[in-house]
């Protein structure tokens, strides 16, 4: 089997793999940037431990949107089925198109939603009563990181293979 | 922006939950008597089993705290160079007062600093000033020979003060954090108005003044010497032209409302810090907060062993970070 002959699907499994790459590289990022900031906290005061981590979690769900997205694709074009289907290279690249969004918005959206978890944890450390409020700042962020999963959950789904 | 100092931050917004802030410092003033103030300090945390109902050692331990967390901090020590420079030049001031005099006493060094005090007695000894950071050899040698020669010793602690004033100076310009210029800028700047306002009443002369005077951005150093030789109101005058005006209005007020704005300045140009998340600012700021902090305790405690009224003593304690 050539790759040439699978080119389509070649597009199609690179499509996927940015989509779990790229988002998932993004919420590594932010939940290591906002896990150093956590980590500054406990050292000093181990009861808001439980606080800080819901906060040093929140970057991470970016990470399970490119995941989704991966399975779906993976099922779209029936790797995950065991029979993969035949496919144009520019169904290929269609379906690699629709990958995009969230795997280059999970990046950057990964990245700064650990650098405003990472500040919002610095409202935690000092009025640990004000966590409602200091959970808005980073969840703002995830806003964009769900318009980009259902744009591209959207895309892939409406592609006919 | 750099993330590198992301676990400092928030360890440090942690700690400054313990900062005294201005109604703790009202609680401390409202004690009765110096004991109860002690006691009070404890309850706080201050010091440790060893210093229990000694002032001074709670308060050297306390300083001790600050260099033990920046330690922890992993943050190159080169970044407190500005805030280390006051204790090394103190040491060298007391090493070259030690030799030429030839009086020992004791627990006149800071050893915290990257020349302890037997380390700088044993320079200042042997006239190995070589050994010295390079921005400190020239004005060793010339104090050490003017103390030698003359035995004035206000000579030879203008000589190194003003050489400590350079120093924290040149680091705060080669500094990337905008923190550390600020208060680099400030802290030469606040001192040479101080000088000016003690020449003033010492009537001292111009020569003497630009002698002590470091050279800075804000302040110009020529027209403050010849306003503080033309009295306080000519002083005052020139302030009102800089963006230390509120100092004018605090000279004034009273010679210790003029020391109070002098520190309180210092907080001022640090308070920004308190909403910064990636930068080495937080870390800085908490020094100089500590440092303050510890200040104003001693100011209290002084009040209070002198039996001073509340009053006075709160017109001397300093505007607290938080």
């Amino acid at each position: 089997m050539s790759i040439w002959e699978n080119l389509g699907l070649v597009y199609a499994l690179l499509g996927a793999a940015i989509a779990v790459l790229m988002a998932g590289a993004g919420s590594a990022i932010g939940v290591g940037i906002a896990g150093q900031a956590a980590s500054g906290v406990v050292t000093e005061d181990p009861s808001k431990f439980a606080k800080v981590l819901i906060m040093q979690l929140l970057p991470g769900t970016q990470g399970l949107y490119g995941l989704l997205v991966g399975f779906i694709t993976l099922s779209k074009i029936g790797l995950l089925g065991g029979g993969a289907v035949d496919m144009t290279p520019a169904t290929g690249l269609m379906i690699l198109a629709a990958c995009l969004p969230i795997g280059i918005v999970g990046l950057i959206s990964g990245k700064y939603q650990g650098m405003t978890s990472a500040a919002a944890i610095g409202i935690v450390a000092k009025k640990p009563d004000q966590f409602g409020k200091a959970m808005l700042f980073p969840a703002m962020v995830e806003t964009y990181a769900i318009l980009a999963l259902l744009i591209s959950f959207l895309a892939v789904n409406a592609i006919q293979v | 922006m750099s993330e590198q100092y992301t676990y400092a931050v928030a360890r440090i917004r942690a700690l400054e939950v313990s900062l005294f802030s201005n109604s703790t410092i009202d609680q401390l003033i409202a004690c009765q008597g110096y004991d109860q103030c002690l006691q009070f300090l404890e309850e706080k945390g201050w010091g440790d089993a060893e210093t229990a109902g000694n002032a001074e050692a709670m308060l050297t331990r306390e300083e001790e705290k600050i260099w033990e967390v920046v330690k922890e901090l992993s943050i190159g020590m080169e970044h407190f160079a500005v805030l280390s420079y006051p204790k090394l030049f103190h040491n060298l001031k007391a090493a070259i007062k030690e030799v030429c005099t030839e009086e020992k006493n004791r627990h006149i060094f800071y050893e915290d600093v990257s020349i302890p005090g037997s380390a700088m007695l044993e320079i200042i000894k042997d006239k190995d000033f070589g050994k010295l950071p390079a921005n400190m050899q020239h004005a060793a040698e010339e104090a050490y020979e003017s103390l030698l020669h003359t035995r004035d010793g206000q000579l030879c602690d203008v000589i190194i003060d003003k050489a400590a004033l350079d120093a924290i100076y040149a680091a705060g310009k080669s500094a990337d954090a905008r923190i550390i210029r600020d208060y680099a800028e400030s802290t030469v700047a606040v001192a040479d108005i101080k000088i000016a306002v003690r020449s003033q009443k010492t009537a001292k002369s111009i020569e003497f003044m630009k002698r002590a005077m470091a050279e800075c951005d804000s302040v110009n150093v020529d027209l403050l010497s010849k306003a503080a030789l033309a009295g306080m109101d000519a002083l005052r005058e020139y302030l009102l032209g800089t963006a230390y005006a509120e100092g004018a209005e605090a000279l004034s007020e009273s010679p210790s409302a003029f020391e109070r704005w002098c520190d309180n300045r210092i907080i001022q140009t640090i308070s920004p810090q308190k909403y910064n998340a990636f930068t080495i600012g937080p870390v800085i700021a908490y020094v100089i907060a500590r440092q303050n902090e510890i200040k104003t305790v001693r100011i209290v405690l002084s009040g209070k062993l002198n039996d001073l009224p509340d009053d006075s003593i709160r017109e001397r304690v300093r505007e607290m970070y938080v």
